[in-house]
């Protein structure tokens, strides 16, 4: 029973109109369409000044499961997400929603500012589906997971954005729905009532289906077990890769230009990665090296230069700060004369995706950094394991027998494995 | 609703309800649609009573004079035509009752009509974000403004119980069916309220004429005129469906006798047709009007 699909989407898929006006003038004319009883959203053509928000997605879940709802700006998340809630009807396609649905989308909607914590925990508790009862019963904890009791009797309006969002998760949280919708409520609130929700929402997945949408691909990665990416509505790619699912998301973007900064005293000319001057083309292999070559062009006489290069990962998380040998930044002597700075990183263990490495030029003595160029050139580190980390460390395993003797007991069996 | 698990899970998990959405219109199941739409509307009751709370209790938070505001207006109003009638600027025509007293109830007996028939616009229009955010059942809307309206003519109607007899007009024992008078203006408001919702909701022409026109009709009623005793003007009042609601609901407050029963009665008994058919288009409407309001 408890592999039946709790969400079906089939085939949805939903037309907007970009002018304000004639979407109006289509409304009306839906209206009357539906009040003789015919199809939404006219003929399955588009109208002009329509297109498809959400074009043909089909997808199930069951309980347990948790897809992640991923895409950029405008790719129709929102509009896909509205569907499966029932706020607005499909123009194609069937929706079947099993059990109580609960909608975490814009948390804290429905307070009244003038009115106390209190009073809106009520009234926001009750257009979640509570029952006054179940409310009363579960103030307290509400209360203490919001943890904003000091302030329960001040109106809301005093609070801050990210008091409203705690008190409106904290409400939510209570929900024990079958069906769960999450649209990108973590952005705000700080990093530990974000840990908070995350663990929340990992509790209820236990019991409930979860419709997770984010922009945020470390909480994708964390908690979801398949990915949908959108691409101008349509499915670019579903999966239960998660890992390919995010470099899908990832590739979607560009690489985006290099940039230089301070190059006044000295400049950095062409970068070669594998000799290739295009920026993006090279794929590098799990294990292989890396070789890059940067032109550096100074403008002064004699001086003592650093150097050292940042590799940052798709999430904008720097992975690796690249030294010389000796555990320092590596540093040569200029003459002022152009040259070519090379750096060999072998046996690369980074994780896929896009890599982009920035380079940091700057004098010895005095630690000013002269000359620094972000995106300075980029490269894609190839598909090998599914990772939420930055780098694999390939380390150095061994089974042996266990040893005997000593005083271990059943109890510290677990520590003396990990020993 | 129970929206939340009980203690039996397992039991409860055996009937998991299923919704389906399509782009089928809803009217092409009859039978479904009148069984979700009774369903909704009793799910709604608390919901809807929570809303009226809250905006009640946030309608006066921030004001010095309180309560006092859901009576001041129609004091105001009196007094003017009062002042008007008196200094012969407006020909008023006769009145049973003592002018003053005519004029209050009449403004009284509007207002809770005016009410009524704005509510459900400006509680959609009010509630778009959540509307558009969440999904409860949008019978709560329009229940909570009937609770609202309720609580308003409420308040009005003891000041003026209380206020008559210092104006020198006795109360009858007919007051006790005044309130029915108070649940018809409200009915008939909320019917032709509901009428105008779906495309109002989208144009905000609606929003805008309404006041203007409920102006005019308030000319064209025994408000603040006497009904006219010939002529054109008279058939209009006599036509207009309006005139019978408050001439009866003054007449039950001042024990006049009830000339105008017959067409009370038919008034409310089409009302109730209406309400249903602005109920099922208002329902209808909700998802179409969310996809034009919101982003």
């Amino acid at each position: 029973m408890s592999n039946e699909p709790l969400v079906k989407v089939e085939q949805v898929s939903k037309k907007f109109c970009k002018d304000l006006r004639r979407s109006l003038r289509y409304g009306a004319q839906d209206l009357v369409r539906e009040m003789r009883g015919l199809h939404h959203g006219g003929s399955d053509a588009l109208r002009p000044g329509e297109f498809w928000a959400v074009d043909d997605i089909s997808f199930e879940l069951t309980r347990g499961e948790c897809i992640g709802i991923v895409g950029r700006n405008g790719a129709g998340k929102s509009s896909l997400l509205k569907v499966l809630n029932g706020l607005i009807k499909p123009d194609q396609g069937r929706v079947t929603m099993r059990g109580r649905v609960a909608a975490l989308i814009e948390l804290g909607a429905g307070f009244n500012p003038l009115l106390t914590a209190r009073e809106n925990i009520y009234v926001n508790g009750q257009i979640l589906g509570f029952s006054k009862k179940d409310l009363q019963r579960r103030f307290d904890s509400i209360v203490e997971f919001s943890g904003i009791g000091q302030f329960l009797d001040s109106p809301v309006r005093t609070f801050s954005s990210g008091m409203k969002v705690r008190l409106g998760f904290a409400i939510a949280a209570q929900l024990e729905p079958d069906v769960l919708i999450v649209d990108e409520v973590l952005a705000v609130g700080d990093i530990g009532f974000r840990i908070k929700c995350l663990n929340r929402i990992q509790e209820l997945l236990k019991e409930t289906a979860v419709v997770f949408v984010s922009h945020s691909m470390p909480y994708v990665g964390r908690i979801c077990t398949k990915v949908l990416v959108l691409e101008d509505g349509r499915c670019g790619l579903l999966t239960t890769d998660v890992a390919k699912g995010i470099d899908r998301y990832y590739g979607g973007f560009g690489w985006g230009e290099r940039q230089d900064h301070f190059g006044a005293v000295v400049g950095i000319g062409a970068i070669r990665i594998n000799g290739v001057l295009d920026f993006g083309s090279v794929t590098v292999q799990y294990g292989s090296d890396v070789a890059l070559e940067m032109e550096i062009l100074p403008q002064h006489e004699r001086r003592t230069l650093c150097a050292r290069l940042v590799v940052w990962n798709q999430e904008q998380r720097a992975v690796l700060d690249v030294i010389g040998q000796d555990g320092e930044l590596f540093s040569w002597q200029s003459d002022g004369r152009d040259s070519v700075l090379s750096v060999q990183l072998r046996g690369l263990t980074l994780t896929a995706g896009k890599h982009s490495v920035s380079v940091i030029v700057s004098d010895c003595a005095t630690k000013e950094v002269l000359c620094r160029v972000d995106n300075a050139c980029g490269f894609l580190m190839g598909q090998h394991l599914s990772s939420a980390a930055g780098l694999f460390f390939p380390g150095e395993w061994a089974v042996g027998p266990l040893a005997i003797g000593e005083d271990r007991t059943e109890e510290s069996a677990c520590a003396v494995v990990s020993a | 609703m129970q929206h939340l698990s009980s203690p039996d899970i397992a039991s409860e998990r055996q009937v998991l309800p299923t919704t389906v959405y399509s782009p089928e219109s809803s009217l092409s199941h009859r039978g479904e649609l009148w069984r979700a739409m009774l369903k909704d509307l009793r799910a709604s009751a608390s919901l809807a009573w929570r809303f009226a709370v809250r905006d009640i209790s946030a309608q006066y938070r921030q004001t010095l004079l309180g309560i006092l505001w859901a009576f001041l207006t129609p004091l105001l109003t009196t007094v003017t035509w009062v002042f008007l009638s008196a200094s012969g600027v407006v020909q008023v025509g006769e009145t049973d009752i003592p002018y003053p007293v005519y004029v209050f109830v009449g403004t009284l007996l509007w207002g809770v009509l005016v009410e009524s028939i704005n509510a459900p616009l400006s509680q959609v229009t009010a509630e778009k974000s959540t509307l558009a955010k969440l999904n409860f059942p949008r019978e709560a809307l329009i229940v909570a403004g009937i609770y609202k309206a309720l609580f308003n003519a409420a308040i009005r109607v003891s000041i003026v119980l209380i206020c008559l007899p210092f104006l020198g007009v006795t109360l009858k024992l007919t007051v006790i069916l005044f309130p029915l008078v108070l649940l018809s203006l409200i009915l008939v408001g909320t019917a032709l309220g509901l009428l105008v919702t779906p495309i109002g909701a989208l144009y905000s022409d609606v929003g805008k004429i309404l006041p203007v026109l409920m102006q005019f009709a308030m000319y064209i009623s025994p408000v603040v005129f006497a009904m006219p005793e010939q002529g054109i003007a008279r058939l209009v009042f006599l036509l207009n469906p309006f005139s019978s609601l408050l001439i009866t609901g003054r007449d039950l407050l001042t024990g006049s006798s009830q000339e105008y029963v017959f067409s009370f009665l038919v008034v409310n008994a089409l009302a109730v047709p209406v309400l249903l058919i602005g109920w099922i288009g208002y329902r209808v409407a909700m998802p179409i009007v969310i996809e034009r309001m919101s982003s």
